[in-house]
């Protein structure tokens, strides 16, 4: 495994008297995808623009590869950045734009044109080296960005929501794309997205935030499978999230049955969260079932179909390759590993 | 509906701007019983050295202002937004004062036995010559005009992208850099107009060169005066000084412009 090269402790940032960053602890490692994954607002720019030098933490340190670095300037990292509204130089060129770190860093002219011809070709822009920045769609400008970042081959590469502007197609291809860099060129990537997908296609880890807050960070199969609380279940994916009752360890009882499954640790006769993702809920007859409920709808979406299913006044959602007739009542199950059970949140901390 | 609502500007435009240029001109290509003449315009001739006294006068101002009024509007600009308002105001109360007074005021400071003369006296130097000089001219255009150079500048490095700079100082660019490949190339169209509104005023400016330069430091602006208000009375040879003036201010904006021009044309083609 490899040894971090980016750690913050203890960041918090104020402004005024809202904080933003609460307590931020965090370590990444070198040539590492790390996503970070929340809503709007909820500090995903300012925990990149501490990381790149542009903010300095109210309390806390930064550290990059064992050193201090709470104020060293972002011309002395190491760090490149993709922004989230581009800032290009509205000055100069396409071309220009993409070889400014490199004439700063005093290239050789050739090595700049090979450089930055590649950066065009992978970014798709060939034949647009003349081009003002003012004459560029949204997502050019953004692709331009990316190369003008990209080209430096930094140690870490910070993108703040670079493909936000793509359509689905080039978005998808650009993700491709981005993710083969990373791994050929063995950089760091700290990426930004609101995407959920995104993030758990992408990334080797996911940071969820919310509120100034680091949820949970994993791998995108955890954060998926072992969410640890409400909020990250809610929001990576689509889930059905109840309150519960944990028995003993191994049992937990929703909905007035009980229910065997794997968690062990959260006390006897707690209140818990319990997420059931609606891929892992089987239709089956009443008879058999612990839990029925009458199906209200039922939607065709492709590879499954999205059911929606009321029983004790908790509206189910369900996904299954086979559809159910609306109205009718219907039986459903799963299995003790499918269950996940987390504790309550506390109340905004 | 467009003509319509223009024309109460051109009514005007054609009243003060337009009407004023002809009798000025017709002025200047006529005699005293009004037949056409060259002659004011080659009697000009004669005060080349004081043209070329004004032009030089105002060249330096207009330098001194720009080298003083950019670090001065940079800083301002990358001040808290809560603060450049104050600031900006406090740079400008000056220019509430009436412009005779702040020239006499400085006419008080300068003299033999003004403050400053005082002032060094105590400490055992001086008294020097300050009032009357060439020095005191320059002072007090640039003291008079400066504000027309802050503001240009300041509003158009207050519009440059925060998110600009600091996308520069990521790829490479120290603080220094930063300005030097960011925040001038992008601020020259502040430079071209703060020169613009300096140049013009200075190069035609009297009275300031009358009261700190002394009666024998003429300028083009009190030759002007001079034939419209002094003893020398000649409305005509007034009218000439004024055209050829305009003249030379014409085709210094039009080099300023070129300069410009050319500025941009590089970035399309490079
Ligand atoms: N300069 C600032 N002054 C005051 N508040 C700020 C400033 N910058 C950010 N904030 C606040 O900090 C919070 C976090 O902002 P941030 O830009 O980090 O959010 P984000 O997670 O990147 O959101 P988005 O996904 O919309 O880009 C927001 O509530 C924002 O209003
Ligand atoms: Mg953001």
């Amino acid at each position: 495994m490899e040894k971090n090269i980016i750690s913050l402790r203890n960041v918090s940032v104020t402004y005024g008297d809202e904080t933003v960053l609460k307590n931020i602890n965090l370590d990444i490692r070198d040539k590492e995808f790390v996503t970070f994954l929340g809503p709007s607002g909820c500090g995903k720019t300012t925990t990149l623009r501490i990381i790149g030098g542009f903010l300095t933490p109210d309390t806390g340190t930064v550290t990059f590869e064992d050193t201090q670095i709470n104020n060293v300037p972002p011309y002395k990292r190491n760090i490149n950045t993709v922004f989230q509204k581009y800032a290009l130089f509205p000055h100069l060129n396409v071309y220009e734009n993409i070889a400014f770190g490199l004439k700063l860093k005093k290239f050789k002219k050739d090595e700049i044109h090979k450089r930055v011809s590649d950066m065009l070709r992978l970014v798709n822009l060939t034949g647009y080296e003349k081009r003002n920045i003012a004459q560029l769609s949204g997502g050019q400008q953004q692709r331009v960005a990316i190369a003008r970042a990209l080209v430096n081959h930094p140690k870490v590469l910070l993108l703040d929501e670079p493909l936000g502007a793509l359509d689905l197609k080039l978005r998808k291809e650009m993700q491709r794309e981005l993710k083969k860099i990373q791994q050929q060129l063995e950089i760091t990537f700290i990426y930004v997205t609101h995407d959920q997908e995104e993030a758990l296609t992408m990334s080797d880890t996911v940071i969820v935030m919310n509120n100034g807050n680091i949820q949970q960070i994993g791998t995108p199969v955890d954060i998926y499978n072992e969410p640890v609380n409400a909020f990250v279940a809610d929001f990576i994916g689509e889930s059905n999230i109840m309150n519960g009752i944990m028995v003993r360890d191994r049992l937990v009882n929703i909905f007035g049955h009980d229910f065997e499954c794997v968690d062990t640790g959260f006390g006897e006769n707690n209140p818990v969260d319990v997420v059931i993702r609606p891929e892992d809920i089987r239709l089956i007859s009443p008879d058999d079932a612990k839990l029925c409920g009458k199906v209200t709808s039922v939607i065709f979406k492709g590879v499954h179909y999205e059911m929606t299913i009321v029983s004790d006044d908790f509206t189910w959602l369900v996904h299954s390759t086979k559809a159910a007739e609306v109205n009718s009542v219907v039986g459903m199950e799963f299995d003790p590993y499918d269950i996940q059970i987390m504790n309550k949140m506390e109340e905004d901390k | 509906m467009k003509k319509l609502t223009s024309a109460p500007y051109l009514l005007w435009m054609a009243i003060f701007v337009v009407v004023p240029l002809f009798m000025v001109a017709y002025f200047a290509f006529t005699d005293q019983s009004g037949a056409f003449t060259l002659e004011n315009i080659i009697k000009t001739g004669q005060y080349t050295p004081i043209f070329v006294k004004s032009i030089a006068f105002a060249a330096i101002s207009t330098a001194i202002c720009l080298l003083l009024a950019y670090p001065l509007s940079y800083i301002l600009s990358t001040m808290k937004v809560s603060y450049q308002g104050t600031m900006l105001l406090i740079i400008m109360l000056p220019m509430w004062m009436n412009f005779l007074l702040r020239t006499y005021a400085w006419q008080t400071l300068l003299g033999n036995n003004g403050i400053i003369n005082n002032l060094l006296g105590v400490i055992g130097i001086g008294p020097f010559k300050l009032l009357n000089t060439n020095g005191a001219v320059i002072l007090g255009m640039v003291y008079d005009y400066i504000p027309f150079m802050i503001l240009p500048l300041y509003t158009v490095m207050a519009k440059i992208d925060k998110s600009i700079i600091e996308a520069a100082e990521d790829l490479g660019c120290s603080r220094i850099q930063s300005i030097i490949k960011i925040t001038v190339p992008l601020s020259i169209p502040g430079i071209i107009s703060g020169i613009t509104m300096v140049f013009v005023p200075a190069i035609s400016t009297f009275i300031i060169s009358k009261m700190l330069g002394g009666s024998s430091n003429l300028l083009i602006g009190d030759l002007i005066e001079m034939q419209f208000l002094g003893n020398s009375y000649n409305p005509n040879l007034g009218a000439g000084i004024a055209f050829v003036l305009m003249i030379i201010i014409l085709i210094v904006m039009a080099v300023i412009n070129l300069i410009d021009k050319s500025d941009s044309d590089d970035k399309v083609l490079m």
